[in-house]
């Protein structure tokens, strides 16, 4: 597909990246997959514009930026609750919009959840594709604009639908409280740790750390000590996995992990709950339930039936304002 | 052999937990047996030194018939005895001086002269593990046990591409600038990772690589 249109970054906000699925299939080229933290909003996002799930979005983080739509286009917001108005004109979460050219997208106020997903119509956000994917990995200056977030000033491609069917969905529903419980499956190094790190892990909540990033967040809490010494050998690791090296302080490994890693796993945050991580700030708190694997795809099932609940036909008419 | 769960979205194949180049031909060849399945729902097929790691897709992915794919090609795979004919590599190196200054300091680990170090660095075929760290970074070995220095102390910011570093028994070359602990002994100006080129990694899983001094 061709760009034929573009949003220009006014203010870039504090972490506004080019993101899709993930660049998969090349990690045993050490290519770390990156793609989407929530990948429940980001596919409700490119949902409601009509967009395919695997068309990139813009993955805003805490502090939104302002874009100016250069070419009349519909668009759409999911994720984490922002103050959003289009040609100053307020416009809602979760619904469908026009904006004109000429107008400004602007993220204001944050209200809950930390990561909000901007689709726009007709194909996404169209920076070109690195070994199959647009997704940006910051660290290894890959994908996106450039392998990095978007500075005021970017231009970026997009193939703008000036008409789309209108639609709205409630969205994911975002921890609150500042806090989240998640689930975790046990292994595949759970043997490396004790009772008392399991008890720990199950009863305490964690904050994570200020040190926390797309690659993984650190936790605070009591230190889960080994059960016995040295390291395993390097091995594939995955989201979700929970590491934990000699020190004790568990690394919750996000979306921009390295592809492999040598740190004993405890378990692994189950991926119907990862969204709900992606929606953590740091100095919130994660709570921890143990669970097997079937409860595991039970919960992903239930996940998606949730979301495919949201996906519904979009409404008759055109947007239009 | 133990499939174990990483969480819901991965399976981790274990095989014997030694760095060894014939366990290691093992899980390279089971994961190339795996991805020639072509399995629905399976997003990426990882050997590590002794594991492969089969990344999936839990709502696509009928994990009973994966389980028993991965049964039928390790018992295939675990024929192997023998190493198959690698792709061999020779990459230019210009040791010590600017471009490898701990070139000094692995020789007084090793209580040898820089010239010896070199030497000895040289003269292994090494092989390719695995990769990780960065795109292209290859894990290789086994470095000679008197020139294995472990990690410096404190590790650098920005070690530059194509720098050569040591790191006990295991050696590699920094495909781009990032920070570092290794010991930079030298650099080369072989292009290690090109996104634009396929495969992207000149190394692979498997192959060998000489280094030769410049």
């Amino acid at each position: 597909m061709k760009a034929t249109g573009f949003l220009r970054v006014v203010r870039a906000g504090l972490l506004t990246t080019v993101q899709d699925l993930g660049r998969w299939s090349h990690q045993l080229e050490a290519v770390p997959v990156a793609g989407v933290m929530d990948v429940y909003s980001h596919r409700l996002a490119n949902h409601l514009v009509g967009n395919a799930q695997e068309a990139a979005t813009l993955e805003v983080t805490l502090i939104g930026p302002e874009l100016e739509v250069e070419a009349d286009t519909v668009m759409a917001v999911a994720g984490a609750d922002f103050d959003l108005t289009c040609g100053n004109v307020a416009v809602a979460s979760g619904t469908t919009f026009a904006a004109r050219r000429g107008e400004v997208l602007r993220f204001g106020r944050r209200h809950l959840g930390a990561r909000a997903y901007l689709a726009v119509a007709g194909g996404g956000i169209l920076t070109p594709p690195v070994l199959g994917s647009r997704a940006t990995h910051t660290v290894t200056h890959m994908g996106g604009l450039g392998g990095r977030a978007l500075v005021a000033g970017d231009v970026v491609p997009v193939a703008p639908k000036a008409t789309c069917a209108p639609n709205r969905a409630r969205g994911l529903t975002l921890p609150t409280g500042g806090r989240a419980r998640l689930r975790v499956m046990p292994g595949p190094q759970d043997d490396w740790f004790g009772p008392d790190a399991w008890h720990a892990l199950t009863s305490v909540s964690f904050r994570i750390s200020p040190r926390s990033n797309r690659m993984g967040y650190r936790l605070e809490g009591p230190p889960l000590a080994h059960a016995r010494s040295g390291e395993p050998i390097s091995e594939p690791v995955t989201m979700g996995a929970l590491q934990v090296p000699a020190a004790g302080e568990p690394i919750l490994l996000m979306a921009d992990r390295q592809t492999a890693g040598g740190y004993p796993k405890m378990g692994h945050v189950i991926t119907a709950d990862l969204c709900l991580a992606a929606q953590l700030t740091p100095g919130e708190f994660i709570e921890f339930d143990r669970c097997t694997y079937r409860e595991a795809v039970a919960a992903l099932i239930a996940r998606e039936r949730e979301l495919m609940a949201q996906m519904t036909h979009p409404r008759e008419g055109r947007i239009v304002r | 052999m133990r499939i174990r769960h990483a969480g819901d979205a991965m399976l981790l194949v274990e095989l014997e937990q030694v760095i060894d180049p014939v366990v290691n031909q093992r899980a390279i060849e089971l994961g190339r047996l795996l991805r020639a399945r072509d399995v629905p729902g399976v997003r990426d097929i990882v050997p590590g030194y002794c594991s492969l790691g089969i990344h999936f897709d839990p709502l696509r992915t009928d994990l009973v018939a994966l389980e028993r794919a991965i049964r039928e090609d390790a018992s295939v795979a675990g024929r192997v005895v023998s190493l198959p004919e690698p792709v061999v590599h020779e990459i230019p190196v210009v040791y010590g001086g600017a471009v490898g200054p701990d070139l000094q300091a692995v020789a007084d680990f090793a209580g040898c002269s820089p010239a010896e170090v070199i030497e000895r660095h040289a003269a292994v075929t090494y092989r390719v593990y695995m990769l990780g760290f960065v795109p292209g970074f290859a894990y290789l070995g086994r470095v000679n046990a008197s020139i294995a220095a472990p990690r410096r102390r404190v590790p650098r910011d920005v070690v530059p591409a194509g720098s050569l570093g040591i790191a006990g028994e295991q050696t590699g070359v920094y495909p781009a600038a990032t920070p570092g602990g290794w010991q930079i002994i030298g650099r080369t100006s072989v292009v290690m990772f090109d996104a634009a080129r396929t495969p992207a990694s000149l190394l692979a899983p498997g192959d060998l690589v000489h280094f030769v001094p410049r």
